[in-house]
């Protein structure tokens, strides 16, 4: 990470004593996170830990009951349509299943969010989804059809859609799980640069390599509750608690 | 505009015969025109070709006229042909004839979708091929279509009220008679709307309750 | 008595069987129409809407065709209105119509995984807009085969549209009997006349979703 977060700052993502329950399950019991602008930060656990409800909590696709979440200063407030449409120009969400829009093309698809929510030109969209389908490397793929790219193909086209609409913090929901394993590399090298360049990201990922090499913090949760916190040396080196040395000991 | 519906109500002795036959009809229609269905239903996925054309012909033809002409075609056709019928014959023959092909078309989605593994296990075990159908091929057959069928036997009960115009005594053709005893036309129809909303709902959920109880057993220990 | 040939009988129903046409167009259209606006509302409108469209549907979906057609004949009738069975089987066809549509266009738009909805939620696309470029796309596609299917079912209803003395292919029938005195002629014409009305529809439904399964 060439690029140093912004210590000076207010965090670009404020979450205070959150709590999230499905009906009488509670899958978040207290969430305490300050993310700076540019940090990286990966989120690692078991299933059921309640990472990735916590992430939707960020950009609104999950509601929570008690706690605070502010992003770039704004509280969310759910039920408030515009208030959420606002939030998700400046939170972008990759998807572990890529979730691209299958009767559009390539292009197409990452033209759609600009022209229709921010009312960019037809001619300004088209040169901006060229252009970030260039960084992801997928140039050529412009008027291809989702249904004719393999996976990690999809998912780099779904990294540039999101980053379509210029947002300030990308929020990965496990975005190479749905992978093959050869097809991981091409994801994460973009996510790397993405990194590099300087991005706010949340991700949460089983490719514990990739997040001791790319991110600021890790954040450990086990059973709903940020179990331990720290620099990736820290957290994979020299693990605190029992539950996170048993979860590294399970993936060797 | 004053609404009676005492008026009708009045007359519920005669609203409930022709609930009995309403659901008189529907029992053997849903009995003797599944077994066809079912049968038919076989044929075509897994008879002979003649048969199975045969078969698809008959479905075709139901399928694409009103259940009214079948009914007027059986009442007041047949006869030419020497063959008199009573109302009450004539619309269980129709029913019947009408839920098999449709039942046809349901049996055969659901047989077409056996798993290959479960025929060549069956054979195996060296069961002859009427086991085979019968004990290891319709009953998860039958499971898998069941929600279809149901529809498919309560569509066929609301589309009974159409044999009240050939004088078969059953729910219609007493709210017509009432009506045209005491002029309380729209109440009359109301009411008999509303009971065969109730008839719909009761035979849907009986149903759903008699199927793995009756028919095909408790395949796949879901419930 | 007069005889009757097998010609004056065809052209008999033939004649009539316009106005089945004509009727069966016009309540898939406004039915479509109506049943379109339901849609929307069930999906945009919150709880009370989606239990309000669920009541209409389980309404017509549970009760007989042909009670509808009365309730619309007599219950227009109540209202002073001097009705034709034009305006009775016109109503009663839209609505029954409407109610299937919407429960057809339902499922299709169900069938859209929630993947869909996510991904252009996130990338702030309003409801409208998610509807109109994303879903509704997608959906429109996998609802034309049992859209046209539905067709026939809406032919098939008009048959009943004579029992409230609307002139069409079956009055034509009955009435042509009673004149003739040939009910097994003269039903197996209707029938037949029906069967070619309905089954190049079934036919085509069967293409078109057998295409959307091949192709992408």
């Amino acid at each position: 990470m060439a690029t140093e977060p912004d210590k000076g700052g207010a965090p670009i993502v404020a979450i205070h004593a959150l709590k999230k329950r499905f009906g009488a399950n509670e899958v978040l019991k207290g969430i305490d996170l300050d993310v700076r602008r540019g940090e990286v930060v990966a989120i690692i656990g078991k299933s059921g830990s309640g990472k990735s409800t916590l992430l939707r909590c960020v950009n609104g696709l999950e509601a929570f009951q008690e706690g605070t979440l502010t992003v770039d200063g704004q509280p969310l407030r759910h039920g408030n349509a515009l208030a959420m449409r606002a939030l998700r120009q400046h939170v972008g969400m990759i998807f572990q299943s890529f979730n691209l829009f299958p009767h559009l093309s390539v292009g197409r698809n990452v033209m759609l969010a600009p022209t229709l929510v921010k009312h960019a030109d037809r001619a300004a969209a088209e040169a901006q989804a060229r252009a970030l389908l260039q960084r992801v490397g997928l140039a050529e793929k412009f008027d291809a059809w989702p249904d004719q790219l393999s996976g990690g193909q999809q998912q780099r086209v779904a990294i540039a859609r999101a980053l379509a609409m210029s947002p300030s913090v990308l929020l990965c929901d496990e975005i190479t799980s749905a992978l093959d394993p050869e097809l991981v590399g091409e994801v994460l090298k973009v996510v790397e640069s993405l990194a590099v360049d300087g991005m706010t990201l949340m991700m949460v990922t089983h490719e514990m390599n990739f997040a001791r090499k790319v991110s600021d913090r890790v954040v450990f949760m086990h059973a709903g509750r940020i179990h331990e916190v720290g620099a990736p040396q820290q957290l994979f080196g020299a693990p605190r608690t029992p539950e996170l040395q048993q979860f590294l000991a399970a993936l060797h | 505009m004053t609404l009676d519906f005492a008026a009708v109500w009045a007359d519920w002795p005669l609203l409930a015969r022709g609930v009995g036959m309403t659901l008189l009809l529907t029992v053997l229609a849903a009995t003797v025109g599944g077994l066809l269905g079912v049968a038919c239903g076989w044929a075509r996925a897994w008879g002979p070709k003649a048969l199975a054309r045969a078969v698809a012909a008959y479905v075709e033809l139901i399928r694409n006229t009103p259940f009214i002409v079948q009914l007027f075609f059986v009442f007041f056709g047949l006869p030419s042909l020497g063959l008199k019928l009573s109302p009450e014959a004539a619309s269980v023959i129709a029913m019947v004839l009408n839920l098999g092909a449709y039942a046809a078309e349901i049996a055969r989605a659901g047989i077409e979708a056996t798993p290959r593994g479960q025929l060549e296990a069956a054979r195996s075990l060296a069961l002859n091929e009427w086991q085979v159908i019968t004990r290891v091929v319709l009953p998860p057959a039958l499971a898998r279509v069941w929600p279809a069928m149901v529809s498919q036997v309560v569509i066929v009960m609301l589309g009974s009220a159409v044999c009240g115009q050939i004088a078969t005594q059953e729910l219609s053709y007493y709210a017509n008679l009432i009506q045209s005893r005491n002029f309380r036309a729209f109440e009359a129809y109301i009411i008999a709307t509303l009971i065969y909303l109730g008839l719909a709902f009761a035979l849907r959920q009986a149903l759903h309750w008699a199927g793995p109880r009756f028919v095909f057993g408790r395949v796949g220990a879901r419930r | 008595m007069v005889d009757f040939s097998l010609w004056d009988i065809a052209r008999n129903l033939l004649l009539a069987a316009r106005w089945t046409v004509v009727l069966s167009l016009i309540a898939f259209a406004s039915g479509g129409l109506v049943g379109l606006a339901l849609l929307v509302a069930r999906l945009g409108g919150g709880r009370g809407a989606t239990a309000a469209v669920a009541a209409y549907v389980q309404l017509f979906q549970g009760t007989p065709l042909l009670m509808q057609l009365f309730l619309a004949y007599f219950g227009l009738a109540l209202f002073g209105l001097n009705v034709s069975p034009w305006l009775a089987a016109g109503l009663a066809l839209t609505l029954y119509t409407s109610a299937y549509l919407t429960e057809i266009w339902r499922g299709c738009v169900d069938a859209i995984p929630t993947g869909q909805w996510e991904a252009a939620e996130s990338l702030a696309l309003s409801f409208g807009e998610t509807l109109r470029h994303v879903v509704g796309p997608q959906a429109l596609r996998i609802a034309v085969p049992p859209t046209v299917g539905f067709l026939v079912q809406v032919i098939k209803g008009t048959a009943l549209a004579s029992v409230i003395g609307f002139i069409e292919l079956t009055k034509a029938g009955t009435m042509i009997t009673n004149a003739t005195f040939r009910p097994f002629t003269v039903y197996a014409g209707v029938a037949l006349m029906y069967f070619m009305l309905c089954w190049p529809v079934s036919a085509t439904a069967r293409r078109l979703e057998r295409n959307l399964r091949r192709g992408h």
